[in-house]
């Protein structure tokens, strides 16, 4: 065992910094050097999202939403302006009267964020006020299903927005239905595990990340609500960015996955290792950075956490479709580079 | 300034010395040219601190105006038909938002089938949805409107539809008066917004409101409402001041001050009827109208006073509310129901799918309301030979193929060719 790294080193062609404990998923501050703690570790930062709201316990969507625009506000200088698509996070964040948001921050409709988001782009321009700046915000079914054209528009044109969609996989705000980010064989109200086939079907839903990608935009990256440095990174990085810009980033949902609450950070670390949901960085159409696997894992050992993917391991027996999912896994892998080929990373 | 122009053209001159701050463009007949005309204002730099966004669909283009306005920007977009159903979702969201977008709507049919001609149905489709309706009867009407709607928009922070003919008014090419960007700075104040995003004042915007208070914030977008009904005439009257011409308003009438009969209509098929009325008052028939120029908030008090001393009313409308009857007519009952005497009220429905409403047909309609009246709806130069074939082919035929087509293969049929 090499010993965990205790100081930042002077010259990282010397010695990478790496954040993790060894043994732990736990991506750590203690060690580092003040200057390269999170934005959640300070106590300055500006709690965009703050208590009182009425998420489920455990919910990755209100972690991502609160890393996430906590790193947005501090690279603006909190001069930032949030659009909300309708999903879990508008309706659980402004039960009204009480809201929190410390910013402001507008809900318009499901399908419109990125457009809306344009529009307050646009009146910033023309206001001639640069310092502040946008984003907008929705579910997967905001993002990937109904928002998907304003989305594509806004792209398109470039307009100075940063996307953030919070891809819980489903429609958990109505009641956990399949969307176009649902995994195969993942069992929702609307791909229910019965017959043949139960759960939701391979060779359907599609990754905007990738067609983002495609649009050629300044910046494109997915992410995990289990590594909050490179999330907190990549925000900052996206906000010294003018132009279109997305981030996903994967955030468990105990409710519709059948996880334990506890487990939500252990899922989008096991989503990531396992190699179904890539962790990259793309800029103007180009990948540029993938985040390595640091101790691959098999799917099982992500599906078996989540009742969703119960029916799967019915009977004794493991379904076939398991293997159909680690061929998922395996490409991504081997599409990303996300495992090092020179000896696994730690 | 007085100009030879298309209406279109016009209007986007109008719109411009309003200084909106956010236009969005998509394109869909008959509104194109306005949207055209603001996009070569703003590249040639004739119409400054103003971003015209292209957008990917009519639903985009008010979410744009929606975001744009909610952060302070005075925002503005155009559309017709379709697209006015296509941001049907959106159209509802800004009035609830309380933004004051100002959109002009260049009024066009609605499919099935699918027809680019002007009619009302499109206005009427989104009649309920909490913005204020002006309709223009002539493209100076037009100009004037939109100057008043920014001006109404963000007095009461609600959203304005300026409703022109498509084609008639949108394409017409007439003489027009232009105002002048220092008469308009006049009239028109900077956008001050009563709600905005704003950094300094963080606010949360558009939450979920549930049954303890959804019925005030509805009942308040009625009582703005119904404000407006005092604000238009005042609006109106102040540019009649300060422009040198009576335009605007709730309704206006036309020699009806000892009329037996008279007609209510809105848009540029008044200019017909009053045509209509002069030949018939030649003939001692004594015959006005009553042009309806807000339709949103609906003049309920002023067009009573105006038909209360009326024998008859014939409502001529651009619009079928299919299984109900005409909406204006409608309307106008329900205006009438009150009186202890009420005129006998007789709707029709004509010019749909821009079908030409002639002189003529007004002549014999009018006559007939008078000597012979009708229950229910009365289509105005309905076709009834073909009607009554396609009726007849579909009762001994169950698989009788789409309608649509049925009758235009047997108008094609009984038709002669047109010679050249």
């Amino acid at each position: 065992m090499t010993p965990p790294v205790t100081t930042l080193a002077p010259d990282d062609t010397v010695q990478k910094l790496k954040y993790y404990q060894k043994g732990t998923f736990t991506v750590g501050n203690r060690l580092v050097a003040e200057e390269e703690r999170t934005v959640q570790a300070s106590q300055a930062r500006s709690n965009a999202l703050t208590c009182g709201h009425r998420a489920c316990q455990g919910c990755g969507e209100a972690l991502g939403a609160r890393y996430a625009i906590d790193a947005a506000m501090r690279a603006t200088n909190n001069n930032l302006i949030a659009v909300n698509a309708t999903g879990c996070l508008e309706v659980f964040t402004t039960p009204y009267p009480e809201t929190s948001w410390q910013l402001p921050w507008l809900h318009s409709l499901f399908g419109n964020a990125a457009a809306v988001a344009t529009g307050v782009a646009a009146a910033m321009r023309v206001k001639k006020r640069p310092e502040v700046r946008v984003i907008a915000q929705g579910g997967d079914g905001g993002t990937t299903d109904i928002g998907f054209q304003c989305l594509s528009g806004m792209f398109e044109r470039n307009d100075d927005v940063l996307y953030i969609c919070y891809d819980n996989e489903g429609y958990m705000n109505t009641g956990v239905q399949r969307s176009s980010a649902t995994p195969p064989t993942a069992r929702t109200a609307t791909t229910p595990a019965l017959g043949a086939e139960p759960g939701n079907v391979f060779g359907t839903g599609k990754s905007v990340p990738r067609i983002a990608v495609a649009h050629n935009i300044p910046y494109v990256a997915t992410a995990t609500v289990a590594d909050l440095h490179d999330l907190e990174r990549k925000v900052t990085k996206a906000m010294s960015i003018h132009g279109a810009r997305y981030i996903q980033i994967n955030v468990p949902c105990p409710l519709g996955w059948g996880s334990a609450s506890h487990d939500t950070i252990r899922l989008a670390q096991l989503a990531v290792e396992c190699g179904l949901y890539p962790i990259f960085e793309a800029e103007h159409g180009k990948v540029t950075q993938v985040r390595k696997i640091r101790r691959q894992v098999p799917v099982q050992d992500y599906l078996k956490l989540q009742r969703r993917f119960a029916h799967l391991f019915k009977g004794g027996h493991d379904d076939p479709r398991i293997a159909r999912l680690q061929a998922m896994c395996d490409a991504n892998i081997s599409e990303y580079g996300l495992v090092d080929t020179a000896g696994k990373e730690g | 300034m007085l100009k030879q122009i298309e209406g279109s053209h016009a209007m986007a001159e109008a719109i411009a010395l309003c200084r909106p701050e956010v236009i969005c463009a998509y394109p869909i007949t008959p509104q194109t040219h306005i949207v055209e005309g603001l996009g070569e204002l703003v590249k040639e730099g004739a119409l400054v601190d103003c971003e015209y966004i292209n957008v990917e669909s009519e639903f985009a283009a008010l979410s744009v105006a929606i975001g744009a306005s909610a952060a302070g920007a005075r925002a503005y977009t155009a559309t017709a038909s379709q697209g006015l159903l296509f941001m049907a979702e959106a159209v509802y969201n800004a009035s609830g938002l309380g933004l004051p977008i100002v959109m002009t709507l260049g009024n066009r049919a609605i499919g099935a089938p699918i027809n680019i001609w002007n009619d009302h149905s499109d206005a009427m489709s989104m009649r309920d949805a909490g913005w204020l309706q002006l309709f223009a009867e002539t493209n100076q009407e037009a100009v004037d409107l939109h100057i008043q709607a920014f001006r109404l928009a963000e007095e009461l922070s609600m959203p304005v539809m300026v409703c022109v003919d498509g084609f008639i008014l949108t394409h017409a090419v007439e003489r027009i008066d232009i105002p002048t960007q220092q008469q308009v700075d006049a009239y028109l104040p900077p956008y001050d917004p009563v709600q905005v995003l704003d950094v300094a004042e963080p606010a949360s915007i558009g939450a979920m409101v549930g049954p303890e208070a959804f019925t005030e914030v509805r009942f308040l977008a009625h009582y703005k409402q119904n404000l407006a009904l005092k604000l238009i005439p005042e609006f109106s009257a102040e540019f009649e001041k300060a422009f040198g011409r009576e335009t605007g308003g709730l309704l206006r009438t036309y020699r009806a001050d000892d009329a037996d009969m008279l007609v209510v209509a809105m848009g540029s098929v008044c200019g017909t009827i009053k045509d209509t009325i002069d030949e018939m008052r030649e003939e001692d028939i004594r015959i006005g109208l009553v042009v309806i120029v807000a339709f949103r908030p609906f003049p309920v008090e002023a067009l009573r006073n105006a038909l209360a001393g009326a024998r008859d009313v014939v409502v001529v409308e651009k619009s079928i509310a299919v299984g109900m009857g005409g909406q204006l007519a409608n309307d106008v009952g329900a205006a009438l129901r009150n009186l202890p005497r009420p005129p006998r009220l007789h709707s029709s429905v004509a010019g749909l799918g821009g079908r030409p409403i002639t002189r003529a047909s007004l002549h014999r309609l009018f006559r007939q309301a008078s000597v012979q009246p009708w229950d229910g709806t009365n289509f105005l130069d309905l076709n009834e030979r073909v009607v009554g074939r396609e009726i007849h082919r579909t009762r001994k035929n169950r698989r009788s193929g789409p309608t649509a087509e049925n009758i235009l293969r047997q108008l094609a049929k009984s038709v002669p060719p047109a010679v050249s």
